[in-house]
């Protein structure tokens, strides 16, 4: 086995080993810290691995055969290692969960040992599937690791299962996910019926030569689309994320912000040879990322809860992002998607740390923080600057990309709308930024810095944000070559004139956040109410939902139930009728049997 | 010389009289009567075919029902018994036990 190939599979190995460990001895996994470091030390070594394999530009592809057949087996199990696309991946995803593996050991630190336990099995299990998604071969494998991130998300937002709000959002992350991953398992099943294989490079082998042609690809293409937008928080499938906050926020920053969300992003991307032979489908997912990126942004601009900004934020970048890959420049949507997965790993981290140390999610009753603790408060301006899309940071260059290459494909509807997000996305964060770090501090208990175990991975990942940026600016041309001149400075102009605006309203008071309500009345009781999204859900649920239980219950407690009563009760009927032939006497029988036979005699003599 | 025919007539009066008993008595003891009236009708069959066909197989068949007979008459007796100290009484009609 080459070397190439024997990394990945080791990358993949640590984390299930440790998972499969942890899950099946009992008693390691209830020392809690050990299982934590167990799993650390495991995601550590995958780090490296993926570290090696994306630094020497590894290309390997082997697969096995999965499910036999007749004619060859039908789909394939195995590792597909990219120098484009899977190897950056594999780093973001091992680098984010070592990061939040260690910074959960102290932000969990007051659980019980057996409940942390259970935090790193699952952690384990999810970096693993995570690892197997993005190595997947084909799209079969991708499906089954596909629907293992959404058991480990649902049990990680479940993590507090004792919290009927959490448990609540746990059922509805997985419910709503589930909407779109029909759409996704049909369309594969579609695609294979219409083409005879899973694999993604004989898939694009035949598209690049053009024997794709299938009827109906467009309609494949979309339901496959689907996969994307519940996973990816796409319009209107985007309700479970923000409650999904409800989670441990180190579970918020990996899974629902900077791996396990970007799996849509990371799908449309890895099979964007085949969605370039659909322009149709590409032109909605870039009016629905766009879309979204638009209506998150005005619903993160009315939050309170500073998870749920950053929630919302998440579902905006996702729909840049898918915006991008709509728009054919896939490439630049997957740059966003790493640099965001690095700053918004960031701000998550660094929320956790202000939520630990003043116990509340709500902005409002923060303030003043900066002077508490600088430094937790340094590195969520970092982030924040990444986010709003300021040179030289990470943001900035993967935001304009995207917007150079959804100019570039003529799509003014969606440009406009992302630009309008850009100016948004800047206000929201520094909304936060002033409002609880900066604002007039509130009494009541003593902020404290973190300790070092959380701190620590958020130096390094604002360290990791300024440096990508940094050596984009020094190096890479190549980020944005073909995007117009005027682009940067315009991106710039809407990061400081949002950034303007948030200090005006929230640290000047030059502008009452009250009055603009007031002006922008229809606006603000629409985003605060999230445009009735969750509502009608939530009545499409009780009407539909509750109503085919309601009529599945009647037939079932009157029809079925009758018919067997029924039943019951003429059986019971004719017995308490037939009962009385039994006489107990043995003359009776004795005559029954004697006149049975003359019976048959007369039979006998008659019939014969 | 009388023929074939008159022995199995006398053999189904007889079984016929035994059955009769069998349906009619009320007495444990007299149903038990009326059973080895047919049995013994059934030998009188025996006998008498094995007599006209001049095959000895009918009459150790009848030596045989005649032992296995007597075996029957003491253990139905011997339960009539039992019944009656229990119940104190062998009147057929009563028990009913069984019925539903």
């Amino acid at each position: 086995m080459t070397q190439s190939l024997a990394l990945p599979l080791l990358v993949l190995a640590m984390p299930f080993g440790v998972f499969l460990l942890l899950a099946v001895v009992g008693p390691l996994r209830r020392t809690g810290r050990g299982a934590g470091l167990l799993s650390i030390a495991a995601i550590a070594i995958s780090f490296v691995a993926a570290l090696v394999i994306w630094t020497r530009g590894f290309v390997a592809e082997r697969t096995w055969g999965w499910i036999p057949a007749d004619g060859g087996p039908i789909a394939m199990v195995g590792v597909l290692v990219d120098p484009d696309l899977g190897n950056p991946m594999l780093v973001l995803v091992t680098l984010v969960s070592l990061l939040v593996q260690i910074y959960s050991l102290a932000y969990l630190s007051d659980e019980r040992p057996g409940a942390l336990g259970r935090y790193y099995t699952y952690q384990s299990l999810f970096v693993f599937s995570m690892l197997g998604l993005v190595l997947a071969p084909g799209f079969l494998q991708m499906f089954v690791f596909w629907e293992l991130v959404g058991l480990c998300s649902y049990l990680l937002i479940g993590f507090w299962y004792e919290r009927p709000a959490a448990a609540r959002a746990a059922v509805k992350a997985f419910w709503i996910t589930k909407l779109g991953d029909i759409g996704f398992i049909i369309g594969i099943v579609l695609l294979w019926s219409a083409t005879g294989t899973f694999e993604f490079t004989e898939l694009f082998e035949r598209a690049q030569g053009s024997a794709l042609a299938i009827p109906g690809l467009a309609t494949i293409m979309f339901l496959i689309y689907l996969g994307a937008v519940g996973k990816s928080a796409q319009f209107p499938l985007h309700v479970w994320l923000p409650d999904a906050m409800e989670g441990p926020t180190p579970v918020s920053a990996l899974i629902h912000a900077a791996t396990m969300v970007t799996a849509g992003v990371f799908m449309v991307t890895r099979a964007a040879p085949l969605f370039a032979l659909v322009p149709e489908v590409l032109t909605l997912i870039a009016w629905v990322g766009a879309f979204t990126a638009l209506l998150a942004a005005t619903m993160a601009c009315v939050e309170g809860d500073i998870k749920r900004v950053l929630a919302y934020s998440t579902v905006s970048q996702l729909g840049y992002m898918m915006a991008a890959a709509g728009a054919g420049a896939s490439a630049a949507g997957f740059l966003h998607l790493l640099t965001h997965g690095l700053f918004k790993a960031l701000l998550f981290l660094a929320a956790g740390a202000v939520i630990h140390a003043v116990g509340t999610n709500d902005i409002f009753r923060m303030g003043g923080l900066f002077r508490a603790m600088p430094q937790t408060a340094i590195v969520f301006v970092v982030g924040t600057l990444a986010l709003a899309g300021v040179p030289p940071l990470a943001g900035f260059y993967s935001k304009e990309a995207v917007l150079g290459g959804v100019w570039e494909a003529h799509l003014m509807g969606p440009f406009l709308m992302l630009t309008l997000t850009a100016l948004l996305s800047a206000f929201y964060m520094f909304r936060v930024v002033f409002v609880a770090f900066f604002g007039r501090a509130h009494a009541g208990g003593h902020p404290h810095e973190a300790p070092w175990l959380m701190r620590g991975p958020l130096w390094l990942l604002a360290a990791l944000t300024v440096l990508v940026g940094v050596r984009f600016a020094l190096g890479g041309a190549e980020a944005h070559e073909e995007t117009p001149a005027w682009l940067a400075p315009l991106a710039v102009g809407l990061a400081v004139f949002g950034f303007g605006l948030a200090w005006a309203m929230y640290q000047r008071g030059a502008i009452d956040p009250a009055r603009v309500a007031t002006v922008l009345t229809p606006l603000d009781y629409l985003a605060r109410r999230r445009y009735g999204l969750d509502a009608i859900y939530a009545g499409l649920y009780r009407g539909f939902i509750l109503g085919f239980s309601r009529l599945i219950g009647w037939i079932d407690r009157y029809l079925v139930d009758g018919i067997l009563n029924a039943l019951t009760a003429l059986t019971l009927r004719a017995g308490d009728s037939l009962r009385h032939l039994q006489s107990g006497r043995a003359q009776d029988y004795v005559y029954g049997v004697a006149f049975g036979v003359l019976l048959l005699f007369v039979w006998a003599q008659l019939w014969r | 010389m009388t023929g074939l025919s008159s022995y199995l007539v006398l053999a189904a009066l007889v079984f016929s009289i035994g059955l009769f008993g069998v349906l009619t008595r009320r007495n444990a003891v007299g149903i038990l009567l009326g059973i080895e009236l047919m049995l013994n009708a059934v030998n009188i069959n025996l006998v008498a075919f094995a007599r006209f066909h001049g095959d000895l197989t009918g009459l150790i068949f009848t030596l045989f029902t005649i032992s296995i007979t007597v075996a029957e008459v003491a253990v139905g007796l011997a339960i009539v018994i039992v019944i009656f100290r229990v119940r104190r009484t062998v009147e057929a009609d009563r028990l009913d036990l069984l019925r539903g």
